[in-house]
């Protein structure tokens, strides 16, 4: 009964909400068809006919519907026609055949976009002012924003400011003082750019096939890059890249489709490519390019293996070190970390309050880094700047002091360590004749012995922070180098030996661990999104159980590490080593491509554009895609930047200010469990649509969405659900439904998470393996069968202690990665011999500060205009390279002049700083320019964009892992003569980049 | 009456440039009437941070100083405007008349402190207004300051003479005043922008090994008077300032476990001075 009355009064409402909501009606009109909604077998039903927006509706079974909704009873009927729905019942019932959707998918998706659009359409979204602007809020890689909007345009953006509504804020009291964090959001400067980004002149705004690709005819796939393209419609663009996923997946099999995307561009759980991307990819079938854990490799192939924390790629757990650090310690060692550049990860300057408040409280601070960076400069403290690479001989160097002094825990190291005696005897030399003293450091890394030796002391003889990476426990730097799994290996051998977990002895410089509650859940990006992916995201902790939704599962084996991608296309073949989180030894699996039974790759899907600046030897991509080896590349950007102009065709998308997301700040999950744990405010962003897509860009889950309504999977892809809808589902599958409605979310745009009550902050990290005590920090790892003994007791080693002599590593042979830690000098470095008379000067390429990847940078945006991250020179802006005045004398180079750097890997022009900020013998020019702008033909010819990473090496920095080491290369400068440096053929050398195949 | 100041720490700037990038975005391809015409996308730098870099390598110290228009009481730009272009408001604010100051590129000229720019496409001179758009709109700060994350931005609203108390009690300074403009906006901690310091590194020799000195007493004289001292830490290094530019010949005195040395040298910037062994 019930059935017959919802069905007869459909129309009714549809009409209705036609008459006042404007969007309705348009997307009444938009198709013709007649859609039936029935009982499976035919006794009950209702029919549906669209007309020029007009709906003729009749009881009964229609003989010739376009699109038949069914359902197996009217108890289940019942179920998915409220609008209070029940998704785990919903999702159980069309997994086991109780309702489901037949006709074509195209029908099916308009049907069930209208029934979705009826509940969602009347939604009030942000506030009204009185300056006649509406207040919307969005979220950023760098924190949330209000935005404000006047007439369908964005007037500002800003940080957000917490009301008397929002929770209290924690404090801390240490020595006599309580800290509380301002009541406001402390966002980044790319966070602040982002209108210029929106309306950016380099906006791809309608779908673009390059000029001279035909798919039935002529591809000319050498022109890549080179020809220009012109304007077609989303049908012609979509149907071009439907037909060549049907053409490549029937004449060559599985894994003829790879797809390639950055990370970043972008803020959301539901668009992220983590989300969207990889549950449309798992239902077309897709080789994946696995990403090295980039900006955590030594962590990760290294670290791990002494005392666990695979979940989090190696890096040490954090809870409670912001307060036990203010309380309790006397010195932090910063180390390759640079919080005020990276903002840790995410977290614009949410930590910059904390650490002044230790440098309130007398804590002193060191730096150690070959560039005097902008932490170093804010905080002050002694600056110890290493050549670059050679940390861990100066690492070594203090271990021998420690010893030799017997300023180390020797209780600790006896309870809760393993392997103390061989590392003891590796150090003083006693195992090879060479004790790691200071003297012998200082040759290697250029810091002289009696610093070396005072720092130990001074280390040694109080209570100290590691803050290593930009996290303070990981994050960029010095793990990023040949020598990185030694470092990162170094930076917990000597928390090993200091005690990790003793009061004032832990990792962080502040940036993680505020006394926030970790045990509120809502997803972070990496937590699966609504991929359903429960391999290859972190869905299978908490998203799929709490938002039930069906779930992906990509057939294809196939994965290409993505550092040799250029080697698979044009080599055919190649090999890598996977980031799994999960285990410690997961990570020793070799893959190869192809894999069995698979296809060559014939299509490469880009999402994202940044390759050619964020990846190593990168004129290889150029050589990529100019391959006749690829016969077909779609690229969906929101701009026309880096590689995106080696695309055949362009999709393009929007930003996330122009469709509907849901995000927390700085909140990662999966590998970066609790990253939250960095701010000062847990928050979580209704990131609304502010305004309309620009031009014709559509929001990647809507590109996704129609590509998949050709290839019949529309309504697979969907669930029925737009984005908005799948923005509730998340948000009421979250604990933030528990806690605020969802109309109210909508309207204040976010959502604060009350702090723990001073008694039931989390323990301080390692507290528990300090003292001996069964595990109680808050994180769910390692898995229960990685405890050596009995759950929660020990780390995830063998042994379950920190072990200074790993057993995983005497168990795996890979020659960069001995069981002991010995110091192999980069095989780019100093020590270089064969290269370093003609390549003198070693880049450091760091990651930036003012852009995030490549968001912020270039697309003619203002962060442009920032002094210290690029130079406007004769109308153009140029990427900074700094240079000490000793190197810049003995080439006549001045502050300001246009210097190319380069080496046989390629020339890239650059602005020259002339700054006593990096040590001789190193120019130091972030990664990541957005700006590909090749003077001459593309990989051929310098670069004047400022894509450093064109310079550097691609070999893994070991045998056996797939680990990046941008800094380990080699180059020299000079003077920029003018010249575009044009050479006959793109000779970026193919191959893993092992000795026998470098450049020379 | 109370007038609008801005109060510049320059300890507590970190060089993020929100304020720069927090100005670019209220102003470019904004219009508000009375106020300002649209910022162009590039080259003006209404809010704009300034760098500081002393001493050599390893001994190191960059600055950031955050400047804008200065909103002067005795503004030179106002002096030159033509057809009342720029306006004084009660509140201290000044405003350049979008539409009054086209073609006045003397004003830009005028500028002392090089904070008001040429805009080529509506030829009209530009400078920050002191978001008085949006203080006037019922805001209680200004945007710059609410994408400030450190707090090294404040604007106060007081009369000139709580301003002055204020200026005495905290050790605030303008700008260095030129053409008597007397500006608004002041500076904290400003003395770490402009003046230098000596430093150097203090080390023995004990059986062929080489240590730092901690403790080593240093004092710097000029004309054999003292100038100021310090002590050297556990790195043997000591760094002693902040003295003004351009203080020319002096002497770096090092006492350690009785003995003394005495280096000579030119402090017109920071200096570090190298490695002493005693």
């Amino acid at each position: 009964m019930m059935f017959r009355i919802i069905l007869a009064g459909l129309p009714w409402v549809l009409r209705g909400a036609a008459i006042i909501y404007p969007e309705f009606k348009a997307k009444l009109e938009e198709k013709d068809f007649i859609a039936q909604m029935k009982i499976q077998d035919n006794s009950k039903g209702r029919w549906f006919e669209l007309k020029g927006g007009k709906i003729i509706s009749k009881s009964g079974i229609h003989s010739n519907p376009d699109a038949t909704i069914w359902f197996k009873s009217e108890s289940i009927a019942l179920k998915a026609l409220t609008p209070f729905k029940n998704w785990a019942e919903l999702v159980h019932a069309g997994k086991n055949f109780q309702m489901g959707a037949s006709g074509e998918d195209a029908f099916v998706c308009a049907w069930m976009d209208l029934l979705g659009m009826m509940l969602s359409v009347g939604y009030k979204y942000g506030e009204k002012r009185e300056d006649g602007t509406h207040r919307y809020v969005n979220n950023t890689n760098g924190g949330p924003v209000y935005v404000d909007v006047k007439d369908g345009k964005i007037i500002r953006i800003m940080p957000i400011d917490l009301c008397e509504d929002d929770a209290d804020s924690w404090t801390i009291e240490a020595r006599g003082k309580r800290f509380t964090p301002p009541r406001k959001g402390t966002v980044t400067s790319y966070s602040l750019a982002w209108k210029s980004m929106i309306y950016s002149e380099d906006r791809n705004l309608y779908p673009m096939k390059r000029v001279d690709f035909d798919p039935n005819g002529e591809r000319n796939p050498q022109n890549r890059g080179i020809s220009g393209y012109e304007r077609i419609s989303w049908d012609e663009a979509l149907d071009i890249v439907a037909s060549e996923f049907k053409r490549v997946k029937k004449e060559h099999g599985p894994g003829a489709i790879a797809v390639s995307h950055g990370s970043h561009h972008n803020w959301g759980n539901v668009g992220y490519y983590l989300s969207s991307l990889i549950r449309f990819f798992n239902n077309v079938g897709w080789t994946r390019i696995v990403h090295n854990p980039d900006s955590w490799e030594g962590w990760y192939w290294g670290g791990v293996h002494h005392y666990g924390h695979s979940m989090r790629l190696g890096n040490p757990e954090f809870f409670g070190q912001v307060e036990d650090c203010l309380k309790n310690a006397e010195m932090i060692v910063f180390w390759s970390s640079d919080p005020e550049a990276t903002n840790g990860l995410y977290a614009g300057y949410e930590g910059t309050v904390r650490r002044l408040w230790a440098k309130e409280l007398g804590i002193k601070m060191v730096h150690i880094d070959p560039h005097y960076n902008h932490s170093a400069t804010f905080y002050g403290g002694k600056w110890i700047a290493p050549k670059v690479g050679t940390d861990p001989a100066l690492a070594q160097a203090i271990c021998y002091v420690w010893i030799d002094e017997g300023l180390y825990d020797k209780d600790f190291v006896e309870n809760r360590t393993t392997g103390f005696d061989e590392w003891s005897d590796h150090i003083m030399g006693v195992s090879d004749n060479m004790p790691k003293t200071p003297e012998w450091a200082a040759k290697e890394t250029g810091v002289p012995a009696r610093e070396i030796r005072a720092l130990a002391r001074e280390w040694g003889n109080k209570k100290v922070y590691l803050g290593a990476g930009g996290l303070g426990g990981g994050f960029g730097g010095a793990c990023r180098s040949a020598t990185g799994s030694q470092w990162a290996r170094m930076m917990i051998i000597m928390m090993g030996m200091q005690g990790l977990g003793k009061p004032g002895v832990n990792f962080g410089n502040m940036q993680q661990g505020a006394p926030l509650d970790y045990s509120f859940w809502f997803p972070g990006y990496a937590e699966g999104g609504i991929s359903g992916d429960l391999q290859f995201t972190g869905a299978a902790l908490n998203t799929y159980s709490r938002m039930p939704h069906v779930l992906s599962m990509n057939t294809s084996k196939q994965a290409i590490p993505r550092i040799n991608l250029p080697e698979a296309i044009i080599d055919g073949e190649t090999s890598g080593f996977p980031t799994d989180p999960t285990s410690m030894t997961g990570q020793f699996f070799e893959f190869k491509y192809p894999a069995p039974g698979h296809s060559k790759i014939q299509i490469l899907y880009k999402y994202g554009g940044a390759s050619l600046g964020t990846m190593n030897n990168t004129n290889r991509w150029v050589k990529m895609y100019q391959s006749e080896n690829l016969p077909f590349v779609v690229s969906q950007s929101i701009w026309m930047e880096g590689e995106t102009k080696f695309a055949d065709i362009i999709l393009p998308a929007c930003t996330n200010f122009e469709r509907d997301d849901i995000g927390e700040w700085a909140s990662a999950g999966g590998y970066g469990h609790q990253f939250y744990s960095q701010v000062n405010h847990r928050t979580v962003a209704m990131q609304h649509k502010c305004i309309e897509p620009l031009g014709e860009s559509k929001s990647d889950y809507q590109i996704f969405y129609e590509l998949a309504q050709r290839l019949g999977l529309g309504f697979i892809f969907s669930e029925g659900c737009s984005e908005i809808d799948w923005v509730k589902r998340m948000f009421e599958a979250s604990d933030v439904s528990d806690n605020i409605s969802w109309r109210k979310f909508l309207k204040k745009g976010y959502y604060i998470v009350p702090p723990d009550k001073p008694k039931g902050r989390a323990p301080t990290a390692f507290k528990w393996f300090y003292e001996g005590r069964q595990k109680d920090a808050p994180e769910p790892h390692p898995l229960p069968a990685d405890y050596g003994e009995e759950y929660l007791k020990g780390l995830q080693t063998q042994s379950g202690k920190l072990e200074f002599v790993p057993e995983t590593l005497k168990k795996f042979d890979d020659p960069q990665r001995p069981s002991v830690n010995k110091y192999m000098p980069s095989w780019e470095g100093p020590d270089t011999k064969e290269l370093i008379d003609k390549f003198p000067i070693q880049l450091l390429s760091s990651h930036s500060r003012y852009s995030f990847h490549t968001l912020g940078d270039g697309k003619n945006s203002v962060i442009n205009d920032i002094h210290d991250h690029r130079a406007l020179i004769d109308g153009h802006f140029y990427w900074i390279a700094r240079v000490n005045p000793v190197d810049a004398a003995s080439r006549n180079i001045n502050d300001g002049d246009l210097i190319r750097l380069h080496n046989d890997r390629g020339s890239v022009v650059c602005a020259a700083r002339v700054t006593e900020r990096v040590r001789p013998g190193i120019v130091h020019s972030a990664e990541s320019s957005a700006t590909y702008d090749p003077l001459g033909s593309p990989g051929k010819s310098a670069d004047r964009g400022g894509c450093v990473n064109q310079l550097t090496n691609h070999r893994s920095q070991s045998k056996k892992s797939s680990s990046m080491s941008p800094n380990a290369c080699l180059i020299q400068i000079e003077l920029w003569n003018g010249d575009i440096y044009e050479k006959p053929e793109n000779d970026a050398k193919i191959g893993k980049g092992e000795p026998d195949e470098q450049v020379a | 009456m109370k007038k609008f100041n801005m109060i510049v720490d320059v300890a507590k700037c970190n060089n993020c440039y929100n304020c720069f990038v927090g100005a670019k975005d209220e102003y470019v391809g904004n219009e508000y009437k009375g106020y300002t015409a649209p910022q162009p996308l590039h080259e003006h730098q209404w809010v704009d941070i300034k760098r500081a870099e002393g001493g050599q390598f390893p001994m190191v110290e960059a600055q950031f100083r955050p400047e804008m228009c200065n909103h002067c009481d005795d503004a030179p730009c106002m002096k030159v405007a033509k057809d009342g272009a720029i306006t004084k408001r009660e509140d201290g604010i000044v405003i350049i008349d979008p539409v009054k100051s086209k073609g006045q590129k003397q004003i830009v000229d005028a500028c002392p402190y090089q904070a008001v720019f040429w805009n080529e496409e509506l030829e009209i001179p530009q400078a920050w207004p002191f978001d008085a758009h949006l203080l006037d709109n019922g805001w209680d700060k200004t945007k710059i300051e609410s994408c400030c994350p450190t707090e090294a931005l404040q604007s106060v609203k007081v009369t000139d003479e709580q301003m002055q108390k204020l200026a005495k009690e905290e050790s605030l300074a303008t700008l260095a005043p030129k053409d008597g403009a007397k500006p608004r906006i002041y500076y904290k901690n400003d003395h770490v922008f402009r003046n230098v310091f000596v430093g150097g590194t203090v080390a023995t020799q004990k059986d062929g090994i080489e240590d730092c000195v901690a403790g080593a007493k240093v004092t710097v004289l000029k004309a054999g008077q003292e100038i100021g001292q310090g002590e050297t830490d556990a790195y043997g290094d000591f760094k002693i300032g902040r003295f003004d530019k351009g203080l020319g010949q002096i002497s770096v005195q090092i006492e350690y476990a009785g003995s003394t040395q005495s280096i000579d040298a030119e402090l017109d910037e920071s200096l570090y001075i190298g490695c002493v062994s005693i």
